[in-house]
This record gives C-alpha cells, structure tokens and sequence, in this order.
C-alpha cells in the first residue's frame, strides 16, 4: 500500500543553517504520527516543507505518491492535506463560526451572481455550511462560542478553533503542529482525547509536540529530530527504549 | 545633437540629485522606523519656502537658509514625536495614512503661511549660465551637485564612523537588541527624523532657483524620491544615490526625447516596471518570509 | 469588527433606506439636494473601497483613477459618440474591470508599502493620461458631460418629472436616484461581505497562511476583490459625470484617491454603514468651514493623523466598542 505522506531525503537550508537535513519517511494513511525532538531540531521547518510553505533545498514530498513540489498551500488543501499553526493563525476579524465555515470553502460552491443577489443557492449552502461548522465547534470542545468575534476567545478556545477548521475542510490528513502548546493539564488531557476521535474517524493525524506523556500516550509511530536529522524512528516502546533518543532528548 | 543629449543629462543629473537626496531620507527613516514618511517632499518645500520668505523680510541668505533648515528639522522631531511615535505598533495602512495626514497638514500649515503663489529664488552664484559643448548649464546645478556630494559624503561618514551614526543603524536592524545594549531607540528615531528633515530641507533650498517653489512642490518630489528610494532597494544609501539619479537622467531624457507631457508619468511607469520585476530595487535586501 | 453580521446587515441597510427617503423632508434647496446627491454617489464608490480597503484589509492609494476612467468613459462615449448612457454605463464597467485585473494581478502580490506605491502609480498614471489627451478628453480644462438618459428619457438636474402623480423637481429625482443606487450598492456589498466568497476576502486580512491551507486560492481572490472595488467606483464616477454635467482631470487625481481612503478609515474600515458615514462628514466638512476655508488642509490633514492614531478602527467601531463597554460595566459585567 502506498503511503499517504512520504518524505524522501529532504532537506532545507537558510543561508548556512541547514534546518533539516536527509530526512526520510513516510506516513500509512489511519496513522497517528508523531514529530518530536528539542527546540530548533526543524520540527516546524519539516511541517512547512510538508504543507507547501517552504520550498526544499533538496528532496521530496509526495501525498498520495504524487510529488508536491510544484504545489500551492491551497491546491495540497484541494488533495485533503490541512493543518495548524504553531503560532495560531486564526482571522481575528471574523467570529468563530465564520473561521470553521471558512474551513469549508472547498466543498461550497459558489459564484459571484448567486452570492451578489443571495440566490436560494448561496442561503442554503450557507445553513449547511453553519450548521457543519456548529457540529465541529462541539466536536472539538467549544461549541459555546458559535457567535462569539474570534478576538474575544481564550487561547485554549481558540486553539481547538484552529483545529475545528482544519476539519471542517474534510482533510484525509491533518498535521498539528504543536497543539499542546500553553495548554494546561486538564486542557492536554482533552486534546489527548479529541485527536483520538480525530484518529478514530480514519483521518491521519501527524503531530508536532513537546509534550512527551500527549505524544507517547496517543501516536502509532514517531520521528525522533536532533539538529534537523533523523535521530530514531518507531514506535513508542522502541522510542522509548532508544538510548541515543534518551541522551539527547528524554535526558536523566 | 550630441549637444541635447548632454542639456538632457545635465538637467537629468540635477533634479537627479535632488531625487537622491529626497530618497535618502525616505531610507533614513525607514531603516530607523521602518515608516516610508510621505510627508519627506514637505521637508524640502518648508526649506525653500522658509528661506524665501524670510530673505524677502530682509534677513541675509546665509542666515535664512540655516533659519529654514533648522526650522525642517524642529519640524522633523515634532513629526516623529506628535505623530509617528503615539500611533506605536500601528500596521502599515495605519502609519502611511498617518504620514499622508501630516503632509497634508504641513501643506495646509504652508498655504496659511505663505498663499499659494509661486515664488521665485535668486541663483545662489551668478545667473550666467555655463556652456559646455553646446549645452547650457545653469549656475545652480553645480550647486545642487556639488551640495549634493558632500551631503552624501557627510552622511557617510556620519554613519560609518560616528557611534551617533552606528546607534541609528543598530535600531533599525534591531529595536528590541539596541535598547538592552543601552541605545536611547526614541532619541535614535528622533535624531532620523531629524536629519532626514535636515537633508531634505537643504535639497529644497538647494534646488529652488531652479524650480520655483510654492507650497505644494512637496507632494510630487516627495513621490518621486519615493520612487527613487524604491527603485533603488527601500533601505539602501546606495540604492537612495542612484535611483534618484537614474531616475532623473531617465526622465529628462524621455521628456526630451519622447514628449514633455509625459514627463510626470515615468517615474510611476519606473516603479511599477520595478515592482513587478525587481521589488527589492537594485541594491535591496533579501526579504524572507518566515511563518 | 464587525461583530454578528448577519443581524447587523440587515439593520444597517434599512436604517440607511430610512434615511435616504426621509432625508428630502429636510432638504429645500437645490443646493442642499446636489450636495447630496454628490455625497450619495461618492458614498457608493467608498462602499466598493471598503471591501478592498476594510474587508481585504489592501491599500489603494490610487483609486480615484478607477473613478475617473468610469467618468471619462461613459462621457466620452455619450457626449462625443453619442451613446445612450446605460451601455456606456456597462461597458465602462467592464473596461475598468479588465484594465483592474490586468494591472491587479502583478501589483497584489505586494504588500504594505510595495502595494500602496504601486496602486499610487497606477493612479497617477491614470490622471496624467486623462489630462494631456485634450482631443479625447478635453485636457486640464475638462470636457461636459451629457445628462444621464434611460432609453431616450432623460434625467437632469434643472427637468421636471412626476412620480406617483407628484411634481418632482430634477435635483430632486436625482437625489432620488442617487440614493436608490447607493442602497443597492450597500445591499450587494452586504451579500457579497457574507459568504463564503467574503469570508475568503476577509481572510486574506486575518490571515493569508490560514486561508490558503483550506483552500483559498488568496491571489484570486485579491484580483476579484481589487475588480469588484474598481468596478464600484466606475459606474459611480460614471453617474457622478452625468450628474455633473461637466467633469476635469481632478476626479482621478492622488487628493481625490486620499480622500476616497480617507472616507475608508475615518468611517471605520470593514464597515459599511461606517464608512458611508465617513464619507458624509469629509463631504460635509467644506461646507461647515467654508468661511474657514484657508484651514481646510489644515484641518483635513489634522483629522486624518489624529484618527489613526487615536481611533485607528475609525469612527463607527470606536463608537460602538466604547458603547458595548459601558453596557457592560453598567450592567456588572468585566469590562
């Protein structure tokens, strides 16, 4: 079976820092994989090359076998790849259920006539649209905030927002870049469980994380990153076990 | 006809210069604040029309010109200080409709002043004009020339050597780093203000004889110093010299070649071809994008 | 911003009908109607502003020159071609819309400064063009504009007309006219501000990087953003000629596009209703100073720096903000 996200040799470099260096490998669709390691190891750099943002130095990336690299970040969207942001990036000028409909552009189809003279066409894809995105706001933990100006939501809130539009573009894979981060204990544990419903609707979850109790607890395979290199990969009882992981990373 | 061509390149050499001194002062604040300050062509206006007026009143020309250059550059602090700096992390639509605002302010301020008539200044040293191969050059050109250089000389060597200089340019690289190595970064962005004022002042007086001046000469060399900043790389003295004078040789050679009309329109077809095949100009920095 | 939009919407639309229609019962004067007239049409060209301007969140600091080729246009094609003035109309519309996509597509992938130079050339280029063609368009001195006519019938200032049996004075039906047309302006810029095609716009102002990993293709839609508001501004600057009757160079020139922004920011960016106010107080503010008409500039030029820096989300949402926080603090909440 192919995989659903294969990395292969990839590599970038800014000026002379090279940020990731020969990483390699791939992602079966179902999964939920994990990208960890210290602070600056290019986690989010590997992200950004993945979802179109930076353009590699070498290598490649292929989502569904086919190569990415002549792609924009909205035409991966068009082949079901969505993530978030490490650094949230949420439209602070609209309300929240206006971002999740957002996320839903893709499935609506509308032209500029029926949305100039709000054609039944556009109102009823506009309800749909709402009502999809209000079934997400509570299936991600924030329901209470359908109406509420985006700039008016706690960070938690708006971290679970970030994720319900991710969904709402009915990705096969959505990549979350840190989403434990400024999270509490009580707020992990809930992330923790929605990317387990996320996983068990048969989305694959790829993950970028510091928190190692989310991390080990809920992915099937992780990559280990030191320096922008592959340091380990497998699962979380071999990763565990490594013992180069555990000197450079899990520590004493 | 190698005599035209020269009359073109003499005058396009001129109000070339002029372009760059206007230009380096657009770099110098927006290297300091990272503001393009649309209200810089003022500067040069209030430099012209001070020293007219107050020649007119009967104070002696050397007096006058100090009088106006020290008054662009009061009025320079006062921009930065009443209106730049309590607008703090505005975006970009914010501070250019800020900058345009007080533009037209100090236009309003000059027309209340001064009316609206044209006014005329004397050439500073004789009214002969030179001739060179058939070309005729005025006077006042290797005024705005010669002033023009050792401006540019002065403010390398102010920025080069002078930790006064060294300070501007550690803030605009990096505010937040040049305040913890004890940088006063408010008086930096003072003193920017300040001496743009001042270069831009003393271009306008500079230049004056030439062009006439009247209270709202500012807007369209301010816009075209713009332009010459831009085509030279937004941020770069260099880039300041030699777009301004690439612009001003560009467009007299096209209002004398092509038609005087027109003359207006090349700098604003310069920056678009610029913009849409060079944006960083000539000699800009690479811009990277991190998310 | 612009909280619970689809309640405002429809607030704001007809408070602004109740005002257009009961706004001639206060009026007397042809004075006071051509006054109105003007505000209302320059009204509906601001409107299409703020959807590039507001929503989009993109400068343009040249767009009086899309109000001008509109004007230029439709007076040219009805007074030296003799074109009824409807098809002038459109077809303008649709020149300027071509002319704003050619031009848009280069010019929007900038940004910030970039961006407001390269809309300011445009603009200029614009006007210069207008006022050295003189055979076309009669050059700095301007050229007339015939009166505005609907299949041979003919809408100008000094006719005489009746509607519903009453005598209608010209100034008057245009009035009337003008205000229809801005009413229907507000209402499709509503429709377009919510749905998806708005969201898409106003996420290219939230955030670009957000909006293209869902799919927006961002670059489309800053092109038919910068068309739409060009379009807007062509057939009001088309009506403005006929309304007129006479129009110069000044309708594209760089003040007319600052003060078009100006209207833009000072009303409140991404508000419709805000920025038609803005729109009202700049027009209005000539006439209150006239016998201070030396501080114009003065004033203008103070209005626009202390309102970005003091309320930089403009007049209408500062308001509005201000009012919710009292109605917070009064009824116990945390304000």
């Amino acid at each position: 079976m192919t995989a659903l996200v294969e990395v292969n040799n990839l590599s970038k470099a800014f000026g002379g820092v090279h940020a990731v260096e020969s990483v390699s490998f791939s992602v079966d669709a179902g999964q939920v994989y994990s990208v960890i390691g210290p602070n600056g190891a290019g986690k989010t750099t590997l992200f950004n090359l993945i979802t179109g943002l930076y353009t590699p130095t070498s290598g490649e990336v292929k989502l569904h076998g086919e190569s990415i690299a002549k792609l924009l970040p909205n035409q991966l969207a068009e082949r079901g790849m969505c993530r978030t942001f490490q650094q949230m990036q949420i439209c602070m000028n609209m309300t929240a259920i206006e971002n999740v409909m957002l996320g839903r552009h893709l499935t609506l189809k509308s032209n500029l006539l029926t949305t100039l003279f709000r054609l039944p066409a556009l109102t009823r894809g506009e309800k749909a649209a709402r009502e999809k995105a209000a079934e997400l706001m509570e299936f991600v933990g924030c329901g209470e905030y359908l109406d509420t100006e985006a700039s008016a939501m706690s960070y938690g809130a708006l971290k679970r927002l970030e994720i319900a539009r991710a969904l709402a573009a009915e990705p096969k894979v959505v990549l979350l870049d840190e989403p434990a981060a400024g999270l509490n204990a009580v707020e992990t544990a809930a992330l923790e469980d929605l990317i387990r419903k996320i996983a068990e609707q048969g989305i694959t979850v790829m993950l970028v994380e510091h928190d190692m109790k989310l991390v080990m607890g809920i992915s099937d395979r992780l990559l280990v990153l030191n320096y922008g290199r592959v340091l380990a990969e497998g699962t979380p009882e071999q990763i565990r076990a490594n013992p180069d992981v555990i000197a450079a990373y899990l520590g004493g | 006809m190698f005599s035209e061509f020269l009359q073109y390149l003499f005058t396009g050499i001129t109000i070339g210069a002029t372009y760059a001194l206007i230009a380096l002062g657009f770099t110098l604040i927006y290297n300091a604040s990272h503001v393009i300050n649309f209200a810089q062509g003022e500067f040069l206006m209030i430099g012209g029309m001070a020293t007219v007026s107050l020649t007119a009143m009967g104070v002696p020309m050397l007096l006058a010109i100090v009088l106006a250059v020290v008054l662009a550059g009061l009025l320079g602090i006062a921009l930065q200080r009443l209106a730049i700096a309590p607008a703090k992390n505005a975006d970009v639509v914010t501070l250019i409709i800020i900058t345009i605002g007080a533009s037209i302010f100090i236009r309003g301020l000059a027309q209340l002043v001064w009316g609206k008539q044209y006014h005329v200044m004397p050439n500073f040293s004789s009214d002969q004009p030179i001739e060179i191969f058939g070309a005729v050059l005025n006077s006042q050109s290797l005024w705005v020339l010669g002033v023009g250089a050792v401006l540019v000389a002065v403010l390398v060597y102010f920025f080069t050597r002078t930790l006064t200089g060294k300070a501007i340019l550690a803030t605009s690289m990096n505010k937040d780093a040049a305040r913890l190595v004890g940088i006063r970064t408010q008086v930096v962005l003072m003193l920017a203000f300040m001496v743009s004022a001042l270069l831009g002042s003393v271009a306008g007086i500079v230049v004056a004889p030439i062009t006439f001046t009247s209270y709202d000469i500012g807007i369209i060399l301010g816009l075209k110093g713009f332009v010459a900043a831009a085509i030279g790389g937004l941020g770069s003295g260099m880039g300041a010299v030699v777009g301004g004078l690439a612009l001003g040789v560009v467009e007299a050679m096209a209002a004398g070649y092509l038609s005087s009309d027109y003359k207006d329109a090349v700098a604003f077809s310069m920056i678009l071809l610029v913009l849409f095949f060079m944006p960083r100009g000539l000699f800009g920095a690479k811009i990277v994008e991190r998310v | 911003m612009m909280a619970r939009l689809s309640q405002f919407r429809l607030r704001g639309l007809v408070f602004l009908a109740i005002v257009v229609f009961a706004l001639p019962l206060f009026l007397s004067n042809p004075f006071h109607y051509g006054l109105a007239t003007q505000i209302a049409l320059i009204a509906g060209a601001v409107v299409g502003l703020n959807l590039l301007v507001g929503f989009a969140g993109q400068i343009s600091l040249g767009h009086a020159g899309f109000f001008g080729l509109g004007a230029y246009f439709s007076a040219i094609m009805t007074g030296t071609y003799g074109w009824s003035a409807i098809p002038a109309l459109v077809v303008g519309a649709v020149v300027v819309a071509i002319i704003a996509w050619v031009v848009g597509r280069p010019i929007l992938r900038l940004k910030g400064h970039y961006l407001s130079m390269a809309t300011l050339a445009v603009g200029f280029i614009i006007a210069i063009i207008l006022n050295n063609e003189r055979e076309i368009t009669g050059g700095p001195d301007g050229m007339p504009v015939p009166p505005f006519d609907v299949f041979g019938w003919e809408l100008s200032a000094f006719g005489q007309y009746s509607l519903f049996g009453m005598d209608i004075s010209g100034d008057l039906a245009w009035y009337l006219f003008a205000g229809v047309v801005l009413l229907v302006a507000v209402w499709l810029a509503q429709n377009l501000i919510d749905s998806p095609i708005g969201r898409a716009l106003r996420s290219v102002h939230g955030s670009e990087v957000a909006a293209s990993v869902v799919g927006v293709n961002t670059a489309k839609y800053k092109s038919l953003v910068f068309v739409i508001s060009a379009v807007y501004a062509s057939v009001m600057g088309a009506l403005y000629g006929h309304f007129q009757g006479f129009i110069t160079p000044s309708v594209a020139s760089f003040d007319f596009s600052i003060l078009l922004i100006t209207m833009v920011v000072l009303g409140g960016m991404g508000s419709t209703i805000g920025v038609i106010i803005g729109a009202v107080v700049l027009e209005l503010l000539p006439q209150v100073l006239a016998d201070f008409q030396e501080m114009e500039m003065v004033l203008f030029g103070l209005i626009l720096m202390l309102t970005m820096i003091f309320m930089p989300k403009g007049l209408l949402p500062t308001a509005a903000n201000f009012l919710t926080k009292r109605r917070s603090k009064s009824a116990g909440g945390d304000a």
